[in-house]
């Protein structure tokens, strides 16, 4: 079986789907096995959410203001 | 505003083409660079690249990775010209574990969800603020993959590069942003009982 730390190191591939089949089946050997890599992996899974949700970034009013006629100037040349 | 609903044989204005996408290109420069009025720097500036360049834009039915290409092409040659930000994370620290730290040190006592309340602590300002503590070129990876789902291979056409590269600063950039998490909760005093330093 593989260690904790190289269970560890696959752990974001795995959740991206970048890993190849054999790797896969060794990883999930082990967390078959392992508490703390379960925790390690309900962890990224967390970090991964919590990049997502910040996607939406608010655009002030009188930024989007600006930028609408910055767009506006450049259609007129 | 419906960029398709034009007539087929109809070239959409430049402003047709671009307003709806005005605050994604913001969000997304914000991740990038931080800070407001850099990013919508960031966000004039490819503005004029893409103004430049539509008449020739073969495939307009996908505007929006259009305009993400120009935008990490404008926001690289900004950083090229840039020296390295003080507090970067450093690269060799790959050892590190956001998720060990926080058993071991235990910083919020009295949590019986420590890992999911640790994160907790990150509203939208923090959470780009600790982006801004990654290198820019592992930032830019995290944030197209884990912010807007871009698939390793979609990000290497967008910056250039090959998915073997995408996927070593994915690497890194992962490990460098749970060692800025960290940081930064423990020097904006996020963790109880710091005070900021």
């Amino acid at each position: 079986m593989i260690a904790c730390r190289d269970a560890v190191e696959r752990l974001w591939s795995y959740l991206d789907r970048n890993i190849d089949q054999a790797q896969e089946l060794e990883l999930e050997q082990h967390l078959g096995l392992c508490r703390h890599c379960c925790g390690e992996l309900e962890f990224a899974k967390q970090v991964r959410n919590k990049l997502s949700e910040s996607a939406e970034m608010p655009l002030a009013p009188t930024a989007r203001e600006r930028l609408h006629k910055f767009v506006e100037r450049l259609g007129e040349r | 505003m419906d960029v398709h609903a034009a007539a087929p044989e109809a070239a959409p204005s430049f402003a047709m083409l671009v307003e709806p996408h005005l605050d994604y290109l913001y969000a997304f420069a914000r991740k990038l660079c931080g800070e407001r009025m850099a990013a919508e720097d960031l966000v004039q500036d490819t503005l004029v690249r893409a103004f430049r360049a539509h008449e020739s834009l073969r495939n307009r039915e996908r505007p929006r990775y259009w305009l993400t290409k120009i935008l990490l092409s404008a926001s690289a040659d900004r950083w090229r010209k840039e020296a390295p930000h003080e507090h970067d994370v450093p690269l060799e620290d790959e050892r590190f574990s956001l998720f060990d730290t926080l058993v071991e040190e235990d910083p919020l006592p009295y949590s019986d969800r420590l890992h999911l309340d640790f994160l907790d602590l990150f509203d939208d300002d923090n959470l780009n603020a600790s982006l801004q503590r990654i290198h820019a070129a592992h930032r830019t990876a995290l944030v197209l993959a884990y912010v807007y789902g871009y698939k390793a291979r979609e990000i290497a056409e967008l910056t250039g590069t090959t998915t073997g590269t995408v996927l070593a600063r994915l690497h890194r950039g992962r490990k460098q942003l749970e060692k800025a998490l960290w940081e930064y909760a423990k020097q904006r005093g996020l963790l109880k009982g710091e005070t900021r330093t």
